[in-house]
């Protein structure tokens, strides 16, 4: 195996992209990639995508980016892991270079939401749960969460606004994202009197549905070594599974496969929770935060709403999290996002965070999430100097 | 999307709570997935629920999918069933603040989903507060 660096990073802002379709938003993040990379070529494209045939009419996007990003020959597939589809991706990217299949790899996430209506994105979002025992019954992504939430509330004696935390520094951050879809303050008082979708989730717990596309290049580390430049070197790359269904699991408080990918990844960087100096995390909703943390060793059970009580997840605490906004600021295209964080973790290790940039940042992971926590995918980054 | 072949193939599980139960270590599988998760030798051995549980935990949907406006406000629960296996379903007979963790349940056959006005309408399992 070879050790794999990031040597290209692009995004395109995270929003509602009326004048953009799935192909001008790809084209955006990989050219931007590729310029900052410094390549021509590429010898494989992995598209991240979850739902561009449901929404938009069209799949076959490996084919189709290439074409029109003049890449027409290459090697090129769409990959899908529900809302974990980028970094799923990323990991393919990741073998082929590891491997030495392929030398210059191109990653692209992207998803294409705001053309339909609020049900109908609703209702394909769904699709990553159980389609029969979960979606069949009237649940929605933001209800499985719900469900979720309740629980952790019961068991652990929390309150409501004790979740809070994970918003306010989400958006505190995402105000210093060009990028991000929000930028808005927002208060404990907002916190309290956001739009209740599914009880206890409010409106303010829950990622928006978006368009955008990020993109990465990878390289053998080999190749950037000795060039002057921070190498960006994968240190980690692992993918857990565990039932798609909630009900199926022995407890649900525990996301057992965030948990597993988390470990194999802390196993292969050779390091452990205590040497990760920021952590991008699957905030989709509230509670999602909370249960990362703990999985990955961050917080001990029924400590993850603590951790952020106590301070500890804003850019200058114990473990940094949504330090561009995260899924809630930033946005949630879902097929974007495991390459967005990896973008994200990118600007950090290379100092180019600005206000929200974390202080010798050195070690960054990002983890992203299929459905309510049935695909777990962890990436350990490590700067070399 | 609710169609007709599915249905079909779901009825017993749906009308009837019919699960399976392993053959070697005993546990009861619901919904059926013919391995079994405790011990994943092959069960395939039909086993009928008797539809009492009690909630694990619940959320009242106000933004529904497509397919379910007409039913919201409604409100979903995890029950974890007497004999020991967790499912999804919606509650009935009973107002959202009127549920609590823990609250004893039992099954009923309700309409749970329609394809617009013309379609098909699916029934399956929801439930109702259980007395005592
Ligand atoms: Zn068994």
């Amino acid at each position: 195996m070879r050790d794999v660096a990031i040597i290209g990073i692009g995004q395109t802002k995270v929003g509602e992209h009326w004048e953009k379709d799935l192909r001008h938003l790809s084209l955006e993040a990989l050219q931007a990639a590729m310029r900052d990379a410094g390549v021509e070529h590429v010898d494989a494209l992995y598209v991240g995508n979850m739902l561009s045939g449901e929404l938009t009419g069209q799949e076959h996007l490996g084919a189709l980016v290439a074409d029109f990003a003049g890449l027409r020959g290459v090697e090129a597939v769409k990959v899908e892991a529900a809302c974990g589809s980028g970094a799923a991706a990323l990991r393919l990217g990741y073998v082929a270079v590891a491997g030495g299949l392929a030398d210059v790899v191109l990653v692209v996430g992207v998803e294409k939401m705001t053309d339909a209506t609020g049900p109908e994105a609703t209702a394909a979002l769904a699709m990553a749960a159980d389609a029969d025992h979960e979606v069949a019954h009237g649940l929605t992504f933001v209800a499985l969460n719900a469900l979720l939430m309740r629980r952790y509330m019961y068991e652990y004696g929390y309150k409501k606004e004790d979740f809070a935390p994970f918003t306010i520094n989400a958006h505190a951050n995402g105000m210093n994202n060009p990028y991000a879809m929000f930028h808005m303050k927002v208060t404990p008082e907002a916190y309290a009197r956001a739009r209740m979708i599914a009880d206890p989730i409010n409106l303010l717990d829950s990622s928006p549905v978006a368009d955008g596309a990020a993109a990465v290049v990878l390289a053998p580390a080999d190749w950037v070594r000795g060039s002057g430049k921070p190498v960006i070197r994968i240190a980690a790359s692992a993918v857990a599974t565990d039932t798609v269904a909630i009900h199926d699991r022995r407890d649900p408080l525990v996301l057992e496969a965030a948990a597993l990918s988390a470990w194999r990844a802390y196993q292969q960087a050779d390091i452990g929770p205590e040497e990760v100096d920021l952590f991008e995390l699957h905030d989709a909703f509230s509670i999602m935060a909370a249960l990362s943390l703990e999985a990955a060793g961050f917080a001990r059970r029924g400590e993850g709403v603590r951790l952020a009580l106590d301070g500890e997840i804003t850019p200058q605490g114990r473990i940094p999290v949504a330090t561009m906004g995260g899924l809630k600021a930033r946005g949630h295209p879902v097929g974007a996002t495991g390459v967005y964080q990896v973008v994200e973790v990118v600007q950090q290790l290379r100092g180019e965070a600005g206000a929200n940039q974390v202080p010798d940042a050195r070690v960054g992971m990002a983890q992203n999430i299929g459905g309510s926590g049935a695909t777990v995918i962890t990436h350990i980054l490590i700067r070399d100097c | 999307m609710s169609l007709p072949s599915k249905n079909w193939r779901l009825r017993n599980q749906r009308y009837r709570l019919v699960g399976e139960i392993c053959e070697k270590c005993g546990a009861a599988i619901f919904p059926p997935r013919d391995v079994c998760p405790e011990c994943e030798a092959p069960a395939q051995t039909p086993y009928v629920f008797s539809g009492r549980g009690e909630v694990y935990s619940y959320s009242t949907v106000y933004h529904p999918p497509a397919g379910f406006e007409k039913y919201a406000p409604y409100t979903v629960a995890l029950v974890r069933l007497e004999e020991g296996p967790m499912l999804t379903a919606q509650l009935t007979d009973v107002a959202p603040e009127e549920v609590h963790i823990g609250m004893p349940v039992e099954m009923v056959t309700r309409q749970i989903q329609t394809d617009g006005d013309e379609g098909v309408i699916a029934y399956g399992y929801k439930f109702r507060p259980r007395m005592g």
